[in-house]
């Protein structure tokens, strides 16, 4: 039986189509899928991603643990910042993507996939021998909203009681607040390239959040958005999706995401491939490319091959849409390095069938100036 | 809320609908299928000659998540195809027993159409 998380009721009640996704019975939609994309691009949606994992690490070994574990360096962060990392195996390959937020002193909360949460708290515990830090899966117990989009700014505020105002935060930063005199926690932070911001709450509230979020945002023609939207909306800006992206033989580097691996900060598992890939190169590229004329859009698992008349098979697609914002069909992929320039063409192979693409720079989607 | 149900046509449970004129059946998606989909971005139409057998897969149809493949409810050669519904895909989604029809064919055996669904078995099955 599929799981469900503490806002089911209240999407079936909603409209929502509830599909599977990593174990879990979710929205994929509630109205169509680029009525919500673009209510988030242009307004704000509002998505249940309970399905997240929590894990809080406590202690005074904490931040050594974590940089440890982690790719990018925890102790950059001062109490109420956040910053998006790597969890890596001694291959370098991907345990996991995750927000680290350092909520205490020694206190952090991590914010993990939910199709990772069992291979994450495994992997988390086989690895705490020797640190001082206590380590406690509260994925059950925890609810979590996005709200996104340019007029979230707008009510976001609303429902909760405290300092320092949601609004008034920057982007990663985290507050601890009140909501029904429960701690709620909201980051500026998101996965749709629009400012947005998400609330962190205990699961018997989570309902009673949502419905205030929603009714607070209406003014602001916020709308309830699923995963089809989240989707579609995280492939425009590029940003990765476990399982697609990023695998457990799949290192950051080879996803583009060296930004966050701090190889500077001294060891942590992953480290020694990681640098090498870092003065080496790698074997295989992240790409994004968008569709020439009327494609049919790509999607995971099609095979990208080389252009020309001995066109070989250089790679596969990894994600891939019909991008709402663009009109256009959009992907990403691996191929390797010496055919990952921006402005290369590639053949895409839908259906036996090849259609010409472009690899471009990323992300595939850029908010329009003001 | 109720999907439109045109009493006139035939219906696959693979939720293709049938309109028969002489010997030519034109086949689209019904207001149900179109409505399931949402957003149809793509649609891709078999080769126009091609002859097909009821029950074969020979059409595509995207939408913005998936590809769902399209069965040809009766036998027969094709004979036409909507390029218009290429260029605008969101005519299945408008107009879906209208504008946004997909192929033809010449009938090869009409008793195959004595198997497909009225609107009231077709309703049924779809719970309108």
């Amino acid at each position: 039986m599929l799981k469900r998380t503490p806002l089911y009721e209240a999407h079936v009640k909603l409209g929502g189509r509830m599909v599977e996704f990593g174990g879990w019975s979710m929205p994929v939609q509630y109205s169509s899928i680029v009525d919500e994309h673009l209510a988030v691009r242009r307004a704000a949606g509002v998505f249940d991603i309970s399905h997240m994992g929590e894990v809080t690490a406590s202690g005074p070994g904490a931040a050594d643990y974590l940089n440890f574990v982690l790719t990018n360096d925890v102790k950059k962060l001062a109490v109420g910042q956040g910053q998006y990392s790597m969890m890596c195996n001694e291959r370098g390959g991907t345990v996991d993507d995750l927000y680290v937020y350092r909520i205490g002193e020694q206190e952090y909360l991590l914010i993990i996939n939910a199709s990772r949460i069992i291979a994450d708290v495994y992997w988390l515990r086989q690895k705490v021998a020797g640190w001082e830090v206590a380590l406690e899966n509260v994925s059950d117990v925890i609810g979590a909203i996005a709200v996104q989009g340019p007029r979230a700014v707008d009510f976001i505020d609303v429902p909760f009681s405290g300092e320092p105002k949601p609004s008034t935060l920057k982007k990663n930063q985290i507050a601890t607040l009140a909501f029904d005199g429960k701690t709620t926690y909201v980051a500026r932070t998101g996965y749709t390239g629009e400012d947005g911001f998400e609330v962190i709450a205990p699961a018997e509230i989570i309902e009673k959040v949502w419905t205030a979020l929603l009714a607070a945002g209406h003014a602001s023609c916020a709308q309830p958005a699923g995963l089809g939207a989240r989707d579609t909306l995280r492939t425009e800006v590029c940003y990765p999706l476990y399982g697609h992206e990023l695998d457990e033989n799949t290192t950051p580097m080879e996803a583009g995401l060296g930004f966050f691996v701090a190889l500077e900060k001294g060891d942590f598992i992953g480290r020694e491939v990681l640098a090498d890939q870092d003065v080496k190169g790698v074997k295989k590229k992240c790409i994004a490319f968008k569709m020439r004329d009327k494609a049919a859009p790509p999607r995971p698992g099609y095979p990208i091959w080389s252009s020309g008349a001995d066109s070989v098979r250089i790679g596969q697609v990894v994600s891939g849409t019909q991008s709402p914002s663009l009109g256009v069909g959009i992907g990403i992929g691996y191929v390797p390095p010496e055919s990952a320039a921006p402005g290369t063409v590639i053949g895409i192979e839908v259906r036996g069938k090849r259609w010409a693409a472009q690899i471009v720079k990323k992300p595939l989607y850029q908010k329009p100036k003001k | 809320m109720s999907s439109k149900v045109p009493e006139d046509l035939k219906y696959a449970r693979s939720h293709e609908w049938v309109r028969v004129a002489d010997d030519v059946a034109t086949i689209g998606i019904t207001d149900h299928a179109q409505h399931e989909l949402t957003d149809v971005v793509f649609v891709e139409l078999p080769e126009v000659g091609r002859k097909l057998k009821a029950g074969e897969s020979c059409a595509v149809v995207e939408s913005v998540k998936t590809a769902s493949d399209i069965y040809t409810p009766v036998s027969g050669e094709v004979t036409a195809v909507n390029k218009a519904v290429v260029e605008q895909p969101a005519l299945v989604n408008s107009d879906p027993y209208g504008q946004g029809w997909f192929f033809q064919v010449r009938v090869s055996q009409r008793e195959e159409m004595d198997k497909l669904l009225t609107a009231a078995q077709y309703k049924n099955q779809i719970g309108g």
